[in-house]
């Protein structure tokens, strides 16, 4: 009889240790989830996106492929909250949020990442200071306005070790934001922020293009070294050497502000060396609209 | 902006504790509202002035009477001249604590991160005779080199011969209406000599000399830069003067002698009921330097150009302006050159923000009188405006006698482009963080020219108009 109860209670603790351990692993593999459902997105009254299905779980590295003007950076805009790219139908989810009816500075606090294809200037705006402000909102989601930032040392030690990682002239911090940059030199300080920022979700529109090919290498580099378990990326490319580095889970077309095949890294490849041709080929509807959007605008 | 130091020593303890009620209770002295001979003549009389004085400001009060009010720059029909207080005169032994001073001032004092002392100035809390000390400090270390730098009215006292060598001068009463009515009534101001050859290692302030209500309204500055002499003077205050006075009409002469140099660098944050109408002249003579900082923060109405005549080959003029309306005000502002000789230089850099509906206008001349050959302008003018209901708009004149001449002009308008503020609010900031930071970006170009304490106070006094004004 005892032994009965002890072989029990030894089971049960068992029991009860396994299914801890689940969930703490669960825990542990608790990723985030960005979720884009039945995506549409018009600027002024033109409809662009037209029902995009995408998910990219942390971890996960998404190539997003397609001719030009086929709405690939208007996804990432309509992501991000630039109030010119109206969500009019379908959703945008993390673990249950709705991003949607976020601001973009809200979805930069909940780890949303865009690196633009074409980075502003703001003149007058000292790199460095305007970098202290975004990483002190970024890491205390709660700050309010007014309150202190991320002290000046350990931010000053963070930012010189990351330009050093990624081959950057330290005097660039001290120059106003993008203020005279060469094309390749704003593509890097996009690059910089995503490495002081460590967003969960980075969409990286055309990070690779207008680079010479010492900086595709640095930044593609740079890239594959800052993503990892923690973060998933969205790359939009016309090029090969970015996802050479970083080797895409999942690689997308996007055809008429659909995306219309999803492949692997494969899929990439064969794109890069056969063009679009035979995408329209096997997605007539859309090549249609995109004629029709093309003669349209000229 | 400054206050009438000698006017107030005989009063003693409390000169300035009316600043924040409208109470005329404690008052020694008020003069009736309005505005006569009578009057100016008994201003004259209380300030205890030679009668050259008291004729020169009633043949100004008959000047101001003939000449019509100005049909350009902002709408002055609102002023009324009947209905001010030409001169007050506070009353004795009436000490103020700083607990009845207003929260919501006490706050942005605060926040401004003025130190308890000046704080307390500032609100009238602090009796006057301490400003009679900042005032004999400086005397103690300069007085040594020969530098002058004390109130107007003293000045007019003890320094009877250098004073009416240049004391009107540069801007005569006929010069314009505000002119000819400050001349008459005027109160107030700083008055400095610096001699041959004494450069001045930090700026001379009149921070201190910050006023509350009803005083200074019509201070008179008189300044001279005597051969390869330098200075670089500070007047006005960061704070926001809360001033329930309706009219301030300044007049500010400096004279730059051979190879000299000033700055004068202002920064006013009126309140938004004052009309701010000040007339501000500097001559330059041979190689000589001569700058206006200005920074235009509030009021309801500001017409203000700083002008720099360059009298002898080789003298230069800079004037860097900032202005911020918001909603019902205007600032129009800008500066005037005037080259009257060959090989002198200036220019003009005009920065202007606008929002909730506010104007700013630049309104500059740049005048090339004949027989000055070889002259270089430039005039860089920006507005920023932040919304659509405000408004900016640019008033640029241009008189050239002579072809020998180089006159740039550049203006750009622009609007806090929707680009950028996506652009910082996707690094996390709020919106109004993110416009803070466009607009603090926008003027730090003249941010970077100020000293140190000032540009810390201006880009927070710029943060707080900013505050909550977006989104
Ligand atoms: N702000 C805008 N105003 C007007 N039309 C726009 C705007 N943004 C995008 N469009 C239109 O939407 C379509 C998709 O543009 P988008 O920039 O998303 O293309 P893309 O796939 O990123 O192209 P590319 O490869 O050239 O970068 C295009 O026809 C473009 O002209
Ligand atoms: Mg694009």
């Amino acid at each position: 009889m005892r032994e009965i109860v002890v072989e029990v209670i030894a089971r049960v603790v068992d029991d009860l240790l396994r299914l801890r351990k689940h969930l703490v692993e669960a825990d542990f593999e608790m990723n985030s989830k960005l979720k884009i459902e039945n995506l549409h997105v018009q600027v002024g009254e033109t409809p662009i996106l037209k029902g995009v299905h995408l998910e990219i779980s942390q971890g996960e590295i998404h190539a997003l492929m397609g001719p030009n003007g086929s709405g690939k950076s208007t996804l990432a805009y309509a992501l991000m909250g630039h109030p010119k790219y109206v969500v009019t139908q379908g959703s945008i989810d993390i673990d249950g949020i709705d991003v949607n009816e976020l601001d973009p500075c809200q979805r930069a606090r909940l780890g949303m990442f865009l690196a633009f294809q074409y980075p502003v200037t703001i003149p007058g705006v000292k790199v460095a200071d305007f970098l202290r402000h975004a990483i002190t909102n970024v890491r205390t989601p709660d700050r309010k306005e007014g309150e202190p930032l991320m002290p000046m040392k350990e931010f000053r030690i963070e930012l010189r070790d990351t330009m050093k990682q990624l081959n950057m002239d330290p005097e660039f911090a001290r120059r106003y934001l993008n203020d005279g940059f060469s094309g390749g030199e704003k593509k890097r300080m996009e690059i910089l922020q995503l490495a002081m920022l460590k967003p969960r979700f980075a969409l990286l529109d055309e990070t690779d293009s207008g680079l010479d090919s010492d900086a595709v290498r640095v930044v593609s580099e740079g890239l594959a070294k800052l993503s990892g378990p923690d973060m998933g990326v969205l790359i939009i490319t016309h090029h090969e050497r970015l996802l050479e580095y970083n080797i895409p889970n999942y690689t997308h077309v996007m055809l008429a502000g659909k995306i219309v095949e999803t492949g692997d890294a494969s899929l990439a490849h064969d794109l890069h060396a056969n063009g679009y041709a035979e995408v329209r080929k096997r997605h007539p509807e859309e090549a249609a609209q995109e004629q029709k959007q093309q003669e349209a605008t000229v | 902006m400054s206050t009438d130091i000698a006017d107030n020593t005989d009063v003693g303890v409390g000169a300035y504790q009316y600043g924040f009620h409208d109470s005329t209770d404690n008052y020694a002295f008020t003069s009736r509202k309005g505005l006569d001979a009578e009057m100016v003549s008994q201003i004259s009389e209380m300030k205890g002035e030679p009668d050259w004085m008291r004729e020169f400001r009633l043949r100004s009060l008959e000047i101001f009477d003939q000449k019509p009010m100005p049909n350009w720059g902002g709408d002055l029909s609102h002023l009324d001249f009947q209905d001010i207080y030409y001169y007050v005169k506070a009353s004795d032994h009436q000490e103020k604590s700083w607990d009845d001073v207003p929260e919501e001032i006490r706050k942005t004092y605060d926040r401004l991160g003025i130190p308890e002392a000046e704080k307390k100035y500032l609100s009238g809390v602090k009796a006057q005779y301490e400003s009679e000390v900042v005032y004999g400090s400086l005397d103690g270390d300069l007085a040594k080199l020969g530098v002058i730098f004390t109130d107007t009215v003293s000045a007019l006292r003890d320094h009877p011969e250098l004073f009416r060598k240049y004391f009107g001068t540069l801007i005569p009463p006929s010069d314009n209406k505000f002119a000819a009515l400050n001349s008459a009534v005027w109160s107030g101001g700083s008055f400095i000599y610096i001699p041959p050859g004494v450069n001045l290692e930090f700026p001379l302030q009149a921070y201190f000399r910050i006023n509350t209500e009803n005083m200074g309204q019509f201070e008179r500055t008189l300044i001279i830069v005597d051969e390869g002499a330098s200075l670089h003077y500070v007047e006005g205050c960061t704070a926001p003067t809360y001033s329930s006075d309706s009219l301030h009409s300044a007049v500010v002469e400096i004279v730059v002698n051979k190879g000299g140099r000033c700055r004068y660098t202002t920064i006013q944050n009126w309140s938004n009921n004052v009309y701010n109408l000040v007339t501000k002249r500097a001559m330059v003579y041979q190689d000589g330097l001569m700058e206006w900082i200005d920074g235009n923060l509030g009021s309801r109405l500001t017409m203000k150009y700083p002008a720099i005549y360059l009298m002898e080959p080789g003298a230069r003029g800079e004037t860097l302006s900032i202005a911020f309306a918001s909603k019902d005000q205007h600032q129009d502002a800008g500066a005037k050159m005037v080259h009257c000789a060959p090989n002198t230089t200036s220019r003009i850099i005009s920065k202007s923000i606008t929002k909730d509906g506010g104007r700013a206008s630049y309104r500059g001349l740049v005048k090339v009188e004949k027989g000055a050959v070889n002259c270089k302008s430039n005039v860089i003018c920006d507005a920023l405006i932040l919304d659509p209901q405000s408004q900016s708009d640019t008033y640029p004149y241009i008189e050239i006698e002579e072809s020998d001449v180089t006159i740039e002009h550049e203006a750009s308008v622009s609007k806090i482009a929707e680009e950028q503020l996506l652009y910082l609010m996707s690094r996390g900031l709020t919106e109004s963080e993110a416009s803070a930071m466009i607009v603090t970006g926008f003027v730090e170009p003249l941010i970077k020219e100020l000293p140190m304490e000032y540009a810390v106070e201006m880009n927070r006094l710029i943060e707080l108009q900013m505050e909550g004004s977006v989104g």
